[in-house]
C-alpha cells in the first residue's frame, strides 16, 4: 500500500472517530472492526489532547473493561455508563428499525442471518447509537424491515433514554431525527452525489441544507491510525487488520 | 478418595441424553470442542441448545450433524468467518426451531434461576418482533409506585434451568475448583444448571482458595459434578489466556460447511482427528 492511497475503510474509521469526540465511554460489540478501530483512534487523539475517553471492546482482552462476565456490558449500558455504541443491520428502514435476523416472513425466512445480539436492550438505553452498515443499497436500506430486532423509536410511555443518532454506510452519513422519525442526509462519499444516494436508498429521507463530501483523514490522523491503532486492532480482529494494513 | 469426581470425556458424554437442554458457552468462554466431537459421534438426537448468549462452530456442527431440535440464542455465526451455514440451512428448511432472543435476556433468564425466583424483568425488547414471537415472555405495567417510570411497560422473562452444562477451562485445582478467570458468565451458567461438567487443560496440585486473586477467578467445586482432562480441548476455538483460535482450521470449516456434502466430508476427518496444537 502506498502512503498516499487512503482506503475506504480508513475514511469510514475517520468519520466515525469524529462522531466520538465528546464522549466519555464508547463501547464496541461483536463483529465491528471499523467501529473498534474508530473508538481506539478517538481515544488516542483525546489522549494527545490531555482528555480521557474510555473504550470497551467486547471481543478484546486488553480493551475490555469488564470483569463480571458477559452480562456486565448490558448492565453497564442500562446504568447509563455508556455514551455511544454501534449497531448494524441486515436491513435498516425509514424509521431506523433494525433487522439482524433475516429476510422473508418470520419464522419462514428466505434468508437467515446471525440474530439480534444485544440490540434489543442496547438500542433503548444508550444515548447515542450509531448505525453502521457498509453496504448501501435498496436491499439493506429498506422502507420497512422484515423483522424488527429493535425498533428505532418507541412510544413515550416506555423507558427509552437511548436510540439512533447516525447511520453511516460506505456511501453516506445520515443523522436521525426521532421527532419526525426520519433520517437526514448529511454527507456523501467522494465521487457520490445526491442522486446516486437517492437511487441506492430504499426509503425517503430529508436533506441537510448543505450536504458535503466525507472529510478525508488528515495526514497526522492517518499516521496515528496506521502506526498506533492498526497493531491494536490486530489483537482482536487479525484478519481485518491484515486485509487493510498489510502490504 | 479424590475430593471431586474425575471422569473421562466418554463419561461426560454419557450424561447427555436425547432431548437434553444443554448449556452452550460463547466462543470467548471456553468451548468444549473435544466433548462436542464425542457427542456428535454418539449420534445424540433432539438436543435443545441454550446459548449464553451465542454460539459459533460448536452450535453449527451440532446442527449440521442432526443432533439439534431447538436453539435459544441471541446469535449464531462463525464470527470473523461470516454466517453459520449449517444453522442457516436448518432454519430455512425448518429442521430446527429457533427461539430468537437477545443477549441480556439470555443472561436474565439464568439469573432468575440463580436466585430461585420464577421470572426476571428486563428493560428494552418491548416493541420489537422478538417479544411478538416469544409466548413465554410477558409484558406487564410497572406495578411499583416509587421505583422506575410509573406505568411503563416492562417485560418479564421466565427462569430457565439447564439440564446439563459442559464447558472447557484451563485448570482445575486439587479440590476440583475451576479457574474461569474473568469469564463470570460461566458461573451464571453453572448456578443455573442441574449438572455441570468441565473439561480442563490440566489438573494442578495447588488450592486456588489459598490465594485471593486466584480465588476470585474460581468456580467453586460445589457447582461441579465432574471434571475430565482434555489437552487443547477447545481446539479449533481458542482458550482465553492459553491459546488463540486456530484461524486456518476455522476458515477451512467455514468453507466446508457451505453445503451439507462438503460439511459431512469435513466432519469425517474432524471426528477422527487428534486435537492439534492450536496456533500460539
Amino acid at each position: 500500500m502506498s502512503k498516499s492511497e487512503i482506503k475506504l475503510e480508513e475514511i469510514l474509521i475517520s468519520i466515525l472517530c469524529d462522531l466520538l469526540s465528546e464522549d466519555n465511554h464508547v463501547a464496541v460489540g461483536a463483529a465491528s472492526p471499523i467501529p473498534g478501530a474508530a473508538a481506539l483512534l478517538a481515544k488516542e487523539e483525546q489522549k494527545q489532547m490531555q482528555k480521557r475517553l474510555r473504550v470497551t471492546i467486547l471481543h478484546s482482552l486488553r480493551f475490555n473493561n469488564f470483569t463480571d462476565g458477559a452480562r456486565e456490558l448490558f448492565d453497564c449500558a442500562a446504568q447509563g455508563r455508556i455514551d455511544t455504541f454501534f449497531l448494524g443491520g441486515v436491513q435498516i428502514d425509514q424509521e431506523a428499525n433494525i433487522n439482524l435476523v433475516g429476510t422473508g416472513q418470520y419464522p419462514k425466512l428466505d434468508k437467515r442471518f446471525s440474530g439480534s445480539f444485544g440490540s434489543a436492550l442496547m438500542y433503548y438505553v444508550i444515548p447515542k447509537v450509531i448505525l453502521f452498515r457498509e453496504e448501501h443499497s435498496p436491499r439493506t436500506l429498506v422502507k420497512k424491515v422484515d423483522f424488527i430486532s429493535a425498533p428505532g423509536v418507541s412510544k413515550e410511555s416506555l423507558y427509552r433514554p437511548g436510540g439512533p443518532k447516525y447511520l453511516l454506510t460506505n456511501k453516506a452519513l445520515f443523522s436521525f431525527n426521532k421527532n419526525n422519525k426520519r433520517f437526514c442526509l448529511e454527507k456523501t462519499a467522494p465521487g457520490i452525489n445526491q442522486s446516486d444516494i437517492k437511487k441506492l436508498t430504499g426509503f425517503k429521507y430529508d436533506l441537510n441544507t448543505s450536504i458535503k463530501n466525507f472529510i478525508l483523514p488528515s495526514k497526522s490522523r492517518l499516521k496515528i491510525l496506521r502506526k498506533i491503532i492498526a497493531p491494536m486492532v490486530s489483537e482482536f480482529y487479525p484478519h481485518f487488520a491484515k486485509k487493510i494494513w498489510s502490504n | 478418595m479424590l475430593p471431586f469426581e474425575k471422569l473421562n470425556i466418554d463419561e461426560i458424554v454419557s450424561e447427555i441424553k436425547d432431548e437434553t437442554l444443554l448449556g452452550i458457552p460463547a466462543d470467548y468462554s471456553g468451548v468444549p470442542m473435544t466433548f462436542t466431537k464425542e457427542l456428535i459421534k454418539k449420534k445424540v438426537k433432539n438436543l435443545k441448545l441454550y446459548c449464553l448468549p451465542l454460539t459459533t462452530i460448536q452450535g453449527d456442527m451440532l446442527i449440521g450433524s442432526g443432533c439439534v431440535d431447538e436453539i435459544e440464542a441471541a446469535a449464531v455465526s462463525l464470527g470473523e468467518f461470516g454466517q453459520a451455514p449449517r444453522f442457516q440451512d436448518a432454519v430455512i428448511n425448518q429442521r430446527i426451531k429457533v427461539k430468537d432472543s437477545t443477549c441480556p435476556a439470555l443472561h436474565a433468564q439464568l439469573q432468575a434461576t440463580e436466585r430461585s425466583v420464577p421470572f426476571m424483568p428486563l428493560r428494552g425488547i418491548v416493541g420489537s418482533d422478538l417479544s411478538k414471537y416469544r409466548n413465554d415472555w410477558q409484558i406487564i405495567k410497572n406495578p411499583m409506585k416509587n421505583s422506575g417510570k410509573e406505568g411503563e411497560e416492562i417485560i418479564l422473562l421466565p427462569a430457565v434451568q439447564l439440564d446439563v452444562l459442559v464447558f472447557h477451562a484451563s485448570k482445575a485445582d486439587r479440590n476440583g475448583n475451576i479457574q474461569i478467570g474473568r469469564r463470570r458468565e460461566l458461573a451464571t451458567l453453572a448456578h443455573a444448571s442441574k449438572k455441570v461438567f468441565v473439561t480442563v487443560e490440566e489438573f494442578v496440585e495447588e488450592d486456588f482458595f489459598e490465594n485471593e486473586v486466584k480465588a476470585s477467578a474460581t468456580l467453586p467445586a460445589l457447582y461441579v459434578d465432574g471434571i475430565a482432562e482434555s489437552k487443547n480441548g477447545a481446539w479449533p476455538c481458542g482458550l482465553t489466556g492459553k491459546y488463540e483460535p486456530d484461524y486456518e482450521e476455522l476458515k477451512t470449516y467455514a468453507f466446508a460447511a457451505r453445503n451439507q456434502n462438503s460439511f459431512e466430508s469435513y466432519m469425517k476427518g474432524f471426528l477422527n482427528s487428534e486435537n492439534l496444537q492450536a496456533a500460539q
